[in-house]
């Protein structure tokens, strides 16, 4: 085990290493830029301030040596300048953080609290009227797109309750900070929540058709610890792996939800930042996601382990 | 629109304004302005900047040495009065400005606002500043008359002319003017500006909010009525203007509301007080002349003749948009020119029909025909405002044997692309911050010009542009502006397509706002605006 944990961090280090330099590559192969965006706010290029500004940015000197520059500075914990606001990167993007990482992890909550027991209850109910109604809410959760799901939501409550749940200032406590969130969470976690409600169902029915299920309920168990304590526990590998893969893409959720929220998280920001190729955001912040993700899928292969005690990691 | 009906219109909304403000009794005092703003301004730097996204935050901020009164709807040399300065006056040959300045003014960090100041301003704009220049500077053609300018004491300050230029008084009043601290950098400005206005600033997150506050030790008594304006920045239109219709905002970002959203918001908040008027914008055909075919002055000249003005004015603004020539059409435009001149114009005959016969006669001239299309790449911006129109332009060239294929450019490419002529032909929206030939010809005509994105090169107008700018009479420069228009329309320099017209909307307790009906860049001081709640 010791020795997989190595290996699989190693492998993690040179993933990271490879994101980096692609990061690095394609921010630079989008057509535009940078200084040229800047100008456009002042409708027009000027060649000798377009020079200057290049010189002043580091942007006239080659590529690697650019490259080796942001990662010298990631080593020393030093993120540089953000092109556009001219503030420091960190200072840009850690108040951004805790703001989606809550949202991420309200939306995640929401998928998993939704999607699992009505997976359950659809998979034990099959082919009844509740199954029939679950999956067509599920394949609506998957169909609909959240900035239009987002929408409707903003346009019920201005007809319903004549307010906005949006973004406006500072929560200011933590309750009001929880219910401004809890809505676009919804937004972005009902497609996750149908779709882990999709995989439970089909792997749950899956395992309740195996031949230990059976003789579970020949001894005379439950229908709750049947379902629950032998059936779920195993139909939750794929599902696990879903969630972490999701966990990833909720990322795209809610660029588009913190847009029509207003929520100034960094899913946002992100997108403004490679809006205007402000290459000192964007490089840093899709590092933090790529390192995020991939400590997520380790994290995910060791949690099999602690599901289903028959998988073991050899050295 | 009919001139009655345009005339009308003014008159509705300067009475209307008029009566409101009349109505709204004693100012008072405190509470914060709350505005959507509908994108994160590049810096918080007007000088550096070309847009009303920058403007409008954070022109309270500053004072300019002149201003266009706040409460006057339409800008004009009349409606400019003394702000950081107290008088101005010129010499008998009109080559001299000389500004009496205010005394006692301070800096928002206590610092006293002096002559020097103003020479430091002055060399930025003209790009003169060695110390602390400008990193970007879009307004470095209006200012190239002034030779020099020199402080005379602490108080006064003089400008000299290479000839007379009275409407330089135009220029310095426009929201584009303000006067920037001399021991300030242009960074510093960039990022957390300082003025001598009646806000200062607190804070701009990108992406997220602007704060200002009160300026406690403003220099004008009593002034501003505002505790603050805070503008939250919302990109997404749909979710802006619902947050403005559930009364989140105070009023909408200025000149955000289109026609066809308009009725929405007067739908759902009948009680909004809006504004629509001219933005002084134009939607306009950009034809790069360098690129064959299009060096061919007949294949111009019968782009021009097949548009058809009022279908775009129907399409895109229910009939409320302006036709016009560079200069904005009146009655809100000072300089436009008479329908009856227009009328004359290639593209401008009302019998479109006939014109598309003479196009295609050009075309055909040309070795173009039915069976021979011209194929072209229509280039232009990916936001409505510039495809939608762009999408038209493709539909009436058709009818000249030309077959455009519409070539959307990301939002953030398109300055940089036309500017470096890598198009062939584009559609452009163009605005003008100041109703003045000066700032429009010069600007976007002129040869070399950087935002002269057609590269249209005329030196014997160039010479007229010269001509006009030093006449006083206002009549007498009409005409002349009239004919230089005129010539830029004939030798299809920039084909004007129509003047766009849009709405801002607030709440009825906002008192003391004024929209300008013929810029969309000088109205935002607000020491004016207070809050009757």
């Amino acid at each position: 085990m010791g020795a997989y944990l190595v290996r699989r961090f190693g492998l993690m280090l040179l993933t990271l290493f490879g994101i980096s330099v692609i990061i690095f590559v394609l921010l630079r192969l989008v057509p535009g830029d940078i200084v040229d965006i800047l100008f456009d706010s002042a409708g027009m290029v000027n060649p000798a301030e377009k020079l200057k500004i290049q010189q002043d940015l580091g942007l006239d000197k080659p590529i690697p040596v650019q490259y080796a520059a942001w990662i010298g500075g990631l080593m020393h914990g030093d993120l540089g300048y953000s092109y556009v606001s001219e503030k420091p990167t960190l200072s840009e993007i850690l108040p951004r953080l805790p703001i989606t990482a809550k949202l991420a992890g309200m939306a995640l909550g929401f998928a998993v609290l939704i999607g699992v027991p009505l997976g359950v209850i659809s998979a034990v109910r099959q082919n009844s009227w509740v199954d029939h109604v679950l999956r067509v809410i599920s394949l609506a959760g998957l169909s609909m797109p959240s900035f239009w799901l987002g929408l409707l939501i903003l346009m019920g409550f201005v007809a319903a309750f004549g307010t906005l749940p949006i973004y406006t200032e500072p929560p200011k406590t933590m309750l009001d900070g929880f219910l401004l969130l809890a809505v676009p969470a919804a937004a972005v976690g009902f497609r996750s929540s149908a779709l882990v409600m999709r995989l439970t169902r089909s792997s749950m029915l899956e395992v309740l058709r195996q031949d230990y299920i059976r003789t579970a309920r020949a001894k005379g168990a439950s229908p709750g610890a049947v379902n629950f304590n032998h059936a779920l526990r195993n139909a939750m590998l794929p599902v696990v792996t879903v969630i972490g893969i999701e966990a990833a893409f909720l990322i795209g959720g809610l660029i588009v939800t913190e847009t029509v929220f207003n929520i100034p998280g960094v899913a946002r920001f992100l997108v403004e930042a490679i809006r205007w190729r402000d290459y000192p955001i964007v490089q840093n912040l899709v590092m933090f996601i790529a390192v995020v993700v991939v400590v997520m899928n380790f994290l995910v292969d060791m949690l099999y382990a602690v599901l289903d005690p028959r998988i073991k990691y050899s050295d | 629109m009919h001139p009655f009906m345009k005339a009308l219109t003014v008159a509705c909304v300067t009475l209307g304004l008029t009566i409101a403000s009349g109505l709204a009794g004693e100012p008072k005092s405190g509470g914060i302005l709350k505005m959507y703003h509908r994108d994160s301004p590049a810096s918080a730097s007007i000088m550096e900047e070309a847009t009303y996204s920058t403007l409008t935050p954070f022109m309270g901020v500053f004072n300019n040495l002149v201003l266009y009164k706040q409460d006057v709807p339409q800008n004009t040399l009349d409606s400019i009065e003394p702000e950081l300065a107290t008088s101005w006056s010129w010499s008998a040959d009109n080559k001299t400005l000389t500004f009496k300045l205010r005394t006692g003014v301070k800096w928002h960090d206590g610092k006293p606002f002096t002559a020097k100041d103003v020479v430091c301003t002055m060399d930025q704009v003209r790009g003169k500043s060695t110390t602390n220049p400008l990193r970007k500077n879009p307004r470095l053609a209006w200012y190239q008359n002034v030779t020099d300018v020199t402080a005379n004491g602490d108080d006064e300050v003089v400008f000299t002319l290479a000839r007379p230029q009275p409407s330089l008084l135009a220029l310095l009043a426009s929201g584009y003017g303000p006067m920037y601290p001399c021991h300030v950098s242009a960074r510093d400005m960039r990022v957390a500006p300082i003025g001598t206005g009646p806000f200062k600033f607190v804070e701009f997150k990108a992406n997220e909010s602007i704060k200002l506050t009160r300026n406690p030790d403003y220099w004008k008594p009593g002034r501003p009525y505002l505790d603050g304006i805070e503008f939250t920045i919302i990109p997404n239109r749909s979710t802006a203007l619902l947050a403005f219709v559930a009364g989140k905002f105070d009023m909408t970002f200025p000149t955000e509301v289109s026609v066809p959203l308009l009725k929405d918001v007067m739908a759902q908040a009948p009680q909004a007080i809006c504004v629509l008027a001219p933005q002084n914008v134009s939607s306009n055909v950009i034809i790069n002349r360098d690129k064959p075919p299009f060096d061919n002055a007949d294949i111009r000249r019968a782009m021009a003749l097949t548009i058809d003005h009022h279908a775009f004015v129907d399409i895109l603004s229910e009939g409320k948009a302006n036709i016009g020539a560079a200069m904005l059409p009146g009655p809100e435009g000072v300089w436009g020119m008479p329908d009856e001149m227009l009328r004359k114009l290639p593209g401008y005959d009302p019998d479109v029909e006939k014109s598309r016969a003479e196009a295609r006669k050009l075309m055909e001239k040309s070795g173009y025909g039915p069976n021979n299309r011209l194929k072209v790449k229509i280039s232009t911006r990916n936001i409505p405002t510039y495809r939608d129109p762009a999408v038209i332009l493709i539909d009436h060239l058709k009818h000249i044997y030309i077959d455009g294929e519409l070539d959307v450019v990301e939002t953030a490419n398109w300055d940089a692309k036309v500017s470096r002529k890598d198009y062939v032909v584009g559609l452009n929206l163009t605005g003008s911050a100041v109703d003045d030939p000066d700032q429009n010809f010069y600007e976007n005509y002129a040869c070399g010009s950087a935002r002269n994105y057609a590269g249209y090169c005329n030196k014997d107008l160039q010479a007229l542009f010269d001509k006009q700018s030093q006449i006083t009479d206002i009549e007498a420069r009409k005409k002349l502006v009239w004919e230089i228009d005129a010539k830029l329309q004939e030798d299809i320099a920039r084909p004007i397509i129509y003047h766009l017209r849009s709405a801002t909307c607030w709440q009825p307790y906002v008192k003391g706002y004024s929209p300008m009906v013929n810029s969309s860049y000088n109205g935002y001081r607000f020491e004016g605006v207070w809050l009757d709640k």
